[in-house]
């Protein structure tokens, strides 16, 4: 018991000396993870609203891989990843492995399924006379595709938490292609798996207590927006 | 009022997506201005040209002790390059060098890394220090080991008792050298339901050993660095087969195009200097009262090896 106040209290210490480099590492754990969900969002509507609004042979099979993708395991991600962008693989001429590029490759992967599915589910979802309304209004493509993405915003902003939330979280991709290099590509998680290993459980503590507290304020930005919008 | 919370959310978005966008180009920008800087450094080995970064494949113990932390920014200082310190065990790290996925190489299990020298692949290859492994384990002792002078004694002892003996299980060096030791006992520890892998690195196995109460061999250096948080105690010591070597070498830049070869050469430089060797010395002594390990750059390995 006594090792979780110890972290509780030097979580506190840490937060507040600024040492252990803890901020930056944070912001670059939001960095990495924010852009990998926004590159994401923009795959995930343009392949969601693919294959939510058209009928085509193998709709079926898209929608099944699509959510199989969802439960990719970071670490099969970050094994293939790594091997395609090591030295020796084939885009190693690149030189982005042991990268923060690297990084939100993998976790685009990771992330870009879950933002697909809720995307392609919340599209399904909307009234299915909606589309034919707005083409009878006159609407291009391009407005329909904006207006029926304006009518799922919502549903859009629980796709972006849960991938934000799926790219934060996991550590087997960002060990692997980010080699967990301190003030490089050392993130939340690979930090807590480094103090652990090192022994060292209260800054562990303190670094899970601060990713946990940065989940929270993220989606409590994006659930008050999201209730503001409802109650309108 | 809520438009512009949209409009503000999606700006946010589209910035983190321009940001990488900037960030993969900002990269290169980076290591062209920065290429002065190492060149006004009075080093010999400053980057004039090529590649910035030098991605150093090593062992886990030389991070778990502490060492890297402290050794990374001189060496990323003196010579203007980017070092990648990639921590995995003995046997990874020699992977990666086969591979050409490394520059350098900080490792600990001579009879593995002779045959990439004989091969052409290591280069360079430098005594760098030592200290010792030793086998740890719970004050209570069920196997009655402690103060024993040979490995393979403890081991055959450990065995017959049937107490717990976590093996790192992941190719490491120390893993290496705990199979050499069973082997010396001419024992097969493998299937025991007493004998468990836990396949991670020597802090974490060490934790783990620390939680079942049970006994691991350990390098000297992680043992000491992690001795606050563990109830684990040194039984056996000074067997001449715990010696534990540790090399610097490069990984030939002939073999395969995208080594860093001077980066490489600067590194292996770096780790066999007397600033750096001073420093091997001093690391730990404030803390443990005796250093984590002995640096032996310029003597000849079979000098120091303990008969």
């Amino acid at each position: 018991m006594d090792l979780i106040w110890d972290g509780i209290r030097e979580a506190f210490r840490i937060m507040a000396s600024g040492d252990y480099s803890v901020w930056e590492i944070a912001v670059r754990s939001i960095f990495v993870s924010g852009s990998a969900t926004a590159i994401s969002l923009l795959l995930g509507i343009m392949v969601g609203s693919l294959i939510a609004f058209n009928q085509f042979p193998g709709r079926n099979l898209a929608f099944s891989l699509v959510n199989t993708g969802m439960g990719l395991p970071p670490v099969v991600v970050g094994l293939i990843i790594a091997i395609i962008l090591w030295r020796s693989g084939p885009l190693g001429d690149l030189r982005l492995i042991y990268t923060p590029t690297a990084m939100v490759i993998a976790q685009t992967v990771i992330a870009a399924p879950i933002v697909t599915g809720f995307t392609a589910a919340a599209l399904r979802n909307l009234h299915p006379k909606l589309r034919s309304q707005l083409y009878g209004l006159g609407a291009s493509r391009l407005q329909m595709l904006w207006l029926v993405l304006w009518e799922a915003k919502l549903p859009l902003l629980a796709a972006v938490m849960a991938g934000f939330g799926g790219a934060i979280s996991e550590i087997g991709a960002s060990q692997m292609v980010g080699g967990n290099l301190a003030g490089d590509t050392r993130v939340m998680t690979t930090a807590v798996m480094l103090e652990v290993s090192r022994g060292e459980f209260a800054p562990a503590i303190a670094l899970s207590l601060i990713l946990l507290a940065l989940i929270f304020i993220v989606n409590l930005i994006l659930t008050t927006v999201q209730q503001q919008e409802r109650r309108s | 009022m809520r438009r512009w919370i949209w409009t503000g959310l999606l700006g946010v978005l589209a910035a983190l997506a321009m940001l990488v966008a900037v960030g993969c180009g900002g990269g290169e920008e980076e290591t062209a201005t920065q290429t002065p800087q190492g060149e006004a450094t009075p080093t010999p080995t400053a980057v004039v040209h090529g590649p910035k970064d030098v991605i150093l494949a090593t062992t886990t113990s030389t991070q778990d002790s502490g060492l890297l932390d402290v050794l990374e920014p001189l060496f990323e200082d003196q010579t203007g390059y980017n070092l990648k310190i990639i921590a995995v065990g003995t046997g990874a790290a020699l992977a990666m060098g086969e591979r050409g996925d490394a520059d350098a190489l900080l490792v600990h299990a001579p009879s593995s890394e002779l045959p990439l020298v004989e091969s052409g692949v290591a280069i360079n290859r430098q005594l760098v220090m030592h200290n010792d492994f030793i086998i740890v384990g719970s004050e209570d002792d069920p196997a009655d080991i402690e103060g024993m002078t040979s490995a393979a004694d403890a081991f055959t002892t450990i065995y017959e008792s049937g107490a717990t003996f976590i093996s790192r299980g992941d190719d490491s060096g120390t893993n290496k050298k705990e199979i050499e030791i069973w082997q010396d006992a001419g024992l097969d520890p493998a299937g025991q339901s007493w004998y468990e892998q836990s396949g991670q690195g020597m802090g974490a196995t060490l934790q783990i050993a620390n939680q079942k109460d049970a006994y691991t061999l350990t390098d000297r250096g992680t043992y000491l660095a992690q001795s606050e948080n563990l109830d684990l105690v040194v039984l056996v010591e000074g067997d001449p087969v715990l010696f534990n070597v540790y090399h610097v070498m490069q990984v030939n830049p002939d073999k395969f195009d995208m080594v860093n070869g001077p980066g490489g050469a600067a590194f292996v430089d770096f780790m066999v200097s007397d600033a750096t060797q001073d420093i091997i010395r001093e690391f730990g002594v404030d803390k443990f009262g005796q250093p984590l390990f002995i640096p032996d750059a310029g003597k000849d390995e079979a000098e120091i090896t303990p008969q």
